[in-house]
């Protein structure tokens, strides 16, 4: 199961290194992380999605980046009230019958067309993680040439 | 004044006396200042050995251990120090050289990765760039290293920094937002534990390495004596409860004496006391202590329930915790019921320690321990390799004090007693210090007589000599069919070895001359080496099969 972790951490050179090895070292599986400064430009957060078979595992990543010295504070969002968001930018192949289809799905799901070029459309969603799936669901009837998803960030309500 | 004068003047702030290492290039200005300074600097023979004896040194006294070397191998030859202190929570702190800054990632000569290479066998590691950062550096390094669950801290210092110029000021103080150990039980935790306490009938204590770290033994005996419960002492937490005790049951697990695992088994309800439930202590985990509930003291939060789920985590200092918990103890004896006594009294007297006692001339390695034990009378800081040597010694030896058994429990590092002695001679120089090793393990740091030698370290060496690697010839004896594939050892001659490096050798190969050999190896002054030709195939019994239940043993029932 998939679980959102914030880490707030010190914004200084070395500390990603020191959470993906701890990932790597003890076998635990990141699906994604995402990584920016906060209002305090001395304090990082970093938001990481991991995939845990069971409690154990989940309290023992919980403990095991706390327990990291240049990590200042854990939560574990898995029983929190919080909003989480991910940015997926596409770039599709240009299927003039299927523009209609397009434009129905950008005004149902939120999903921007951010450019036209020649031959591509570029588009932009930016929603919490069911959004994004169902979305991308509708997107596979496209002929897609490029998927990129930023990692996902939540905040606390 | 210069970073690597900066740097002395912190260790010396830091109360550092002495610093075990071996030069290079990119430390040739510390050895610079060195020279100067108040500092003994023991020079070893390889790096691996300064961790070591960093490590002898912390755990025999409490203190924080100081090694140094050079940059590239020097730095990787530390490594498997850093991570046997890292394994057993050893305060170390070892400063490596670096190349210089601007040469850093360029695959200079001598350059290795060392914050990389150290990131997970070491509590933490320091880079440090700047010239005005060393002093902090060290204070946090060493604060790091010897608080909370103590470690080592890696302090990497490219060669240009220990160059630079920038004013000397000391912090007084030191304040990290984010590491602050919890030092004190829940009150609220501390309760349900004593209900729990209070409502047991069938109650072991095990304490581990966490009490001899927070110096809880006094604590700890007081807490078994108010609650009647005998209590196991883990490999790591041998010294921490006196084994003249009635309470006492020696140590549990793979090669645990019988009484321990049985109590374990069959108790209701474990208080573990800075022990992490080391799978060599626990053998299958679904048959461990199965009708036991388990309240778990540890100042690691990430031990409490990794290996085994616990009832009732106390996040605390061990002392701290034991302290609490007997304060609010009201009545003695809470936990005495007569019928778990008198079943543990049967189990001690049924199955005791013990070892077929020799019919030839030949040594048993279990006699040279007692006898070690005998004519020492406890008083010695016992060192151990790994491997049968040191099983052997947790077993026959007793250990009655906390600080006097140092051995690598948690990485099982060959070549680490040899060196861990000599740190702890050097530490407490009017003790007795032994170190009791294999015939294949003291080969892993034999060239630290050298050291010895020019010191005039008066550690003494007792081999017990089987011409075997005998630990994994014992399991291939067991499950392997008697295939002992490369486990036979061809040896040097080891009495010559130590005469080579100026060191008093003696070779004893009859039982009879045992007892007379000891005595002259203790009273001689001087370092010795005493190799004993033991018998070859002796093994280690009791044992639990890896993976096994740790009521069924192998030895020790029949």
């Amino acid at each position: 199961m998939k679980h959102t972790i914030q880490a707030l951490v010190e914004n200084k050179f070395g500390v990603l290194a020191r959470i993906s090895s701890l990932f790597s070292a003890r076998g635990y599986n990141i699906t994604s992380l995402a990584v920016g400064e906060t209002q305090d430009p001395t304090i990082s957060c970093m938001t990481i999605v991991v995939n845990a078979e069971d409690e154990r595992i989940l309290e023992q990543i919980n403990k095991q980046l706390h327990k990291l010295i240049d990590v200042i504070t854990v939560i574990d969002f898995t029983r929190k009230d919080y909003i989480d968001r991910e940015l997926i930018l596409v770039k599709l192949y240009k299927d003039k019958s299927k523009k209609k289809n397009l434009e129905k799905l950008s005004r149902e799901e939120h999903l921007k067309i951010i450019e036209e070029t020649e031959n591509y459309f570029i588009i932009q969603l930016c929603a919490d993680k069911h959004k994004i799936e169902e979305a991308l669901k509708e997107l596979r009837s496209f002929k897609i040439k490029e998927l990129i998803r930023s990692g996902r960030i939540a905040i606390g309500k | 004044m210069k970073g690597a004068e900066i740097l002395i003047k912190s260790l010396l702030k830091e109360g550092v006396d002495v610093i075990f290492g071996y030069p290079g290039g990119s430390v040739i200005p510390f050895f610079d200042f060195l020279y100067d300074s108040p500092l003994k600097f023991i020079l070893t023979r390889h790096e691996q050995a300064a961790a070591h004896m960093a490590d002898g040194f912390a755990r025999s006294t409490g203190k924080v251990g100081v090694c140094v070397a050079t940059s590239g191998p020097g730095a990787t030859n530390l490594t498997t120090g850093i991570a046997t202190a890292y394994m057993d929570s050893v305060p170390v702190v070892a400063i490596t050289g670096q190349v210089k800054t601007s040469l850093i990632g360029n695959d200079a000569f001598q350059e290795a990765d060392v914050t990389g290479i150290t990131r997970s066998i070491s509590k933490h590691n320091y880079l440090v760039k700047d010239v005005n950062e060393v002093a902090r550096t060290v204070k946090e390094a060493f604060y790091l290293a010897n608080s909370g669950r103590p470690g080592p801290v890696v302090i990497d210092l490219p060669v240009d920094i220990q160059l630079q110029e920038a004013d000397f000021e000391y912090p007084e103080k030191i304040d990290i937002r984010s590491y602050k150990p919890t030092q004190f039980g829940h009150p609220g935790q501390i309760k349900k534990a004593l209900k729990m306490i209070y409502n047991a009938k069938r109650p072991v204590i095990i304490a581990g390495g966490g009490v001899i770290i927070s110096g809880a033994n006094k604590e700890l005996l007081e807490f078994a004596k108010l609650t009647g419960a005998p209590v196991v002492c883990t490999f790591m937490g041998l010294g921490a409860f006196p084994s003249d005790q009635e309470l006492y049951l020696a140590m549990p697990g793979m090669h645990g004496t019988v009484y321990a695992n049985m109590a374990i088994t069959e108790s209701d309800l474990l208080i573990s006391v800075g022990c992490r439930f080391d799978d060599r202590v626990t053998g299958k985990v679904d048959a461990f202590a199965p009708e036991a509930k388990i309240i778990h003291i540890d100042i690691d939060p990430t031990s409490i329930s990794k290996n085994i789920k616990v009832d009732i985590p106390i996040v605390s200092d061990a002392k701290n915790a034991l302290g609490q918990l007997n304060q609010e103890i009201k009545t003695g004896k809470l936990c005495e019921s007569g019928s778990w006594h008198k079943r543990i009294k049967d189990w001690k007297a049924k199955y005791p320690i013990n070892y077929k006692k020799s019919s030839s001339l030949k040594i048993k390695p279990q006699y040279v321990i007692e006898e070690l034990y005998r004519q020492t009378g406890g008083e010695a800081i016992v060192a151990t390799e790994v491997g049968q040597n040191q099983m052997w010694a947790a077993q026959f030896y007793k250990f009655d004090y906390p600080r006097h058994f140092l051995s690598s429990g948690g990485l099982g590092t060959m070549g680490y007693g040899f060196p861990a002695a000599i740190g702890a001679k050097v530490a407490n120089p009017s003790k007795e210090v032994v170190v009791i090793a294999g015939d294949g393990s003291i080969q892993m740091n034999i060239q630290e007589l050298a050291t010895i030698s020019s010191y005039n370290i008066k550690v003494k060496i007792i081999i017990l000599n089987n011409h075997y690697l005998g630990m994994v010839r014992q399991w291939q004896e067991i499950f392997y069919k008697r295939r002992y594939s490369g486990t036979p050892l061809k040896n040097p001659d080891f009495v010559k070895i130590a005469e080579g490096y100026g060191i008093k050798g003696v070779r004893i190969d009859k039982a009879s001359e045992v007892k007379k050999a000891i005595k002259e190896i203790i009273d001689y002054d001087g370092a010795v080496l005493a190799d004993f030709w033991i018998e070859e195939e002796e093994n280690v019994f009791p044992m639990v099969p890896a993976g096994e239940a740790i009521n069924r043993m192998i030895g020790g029932m029949a």
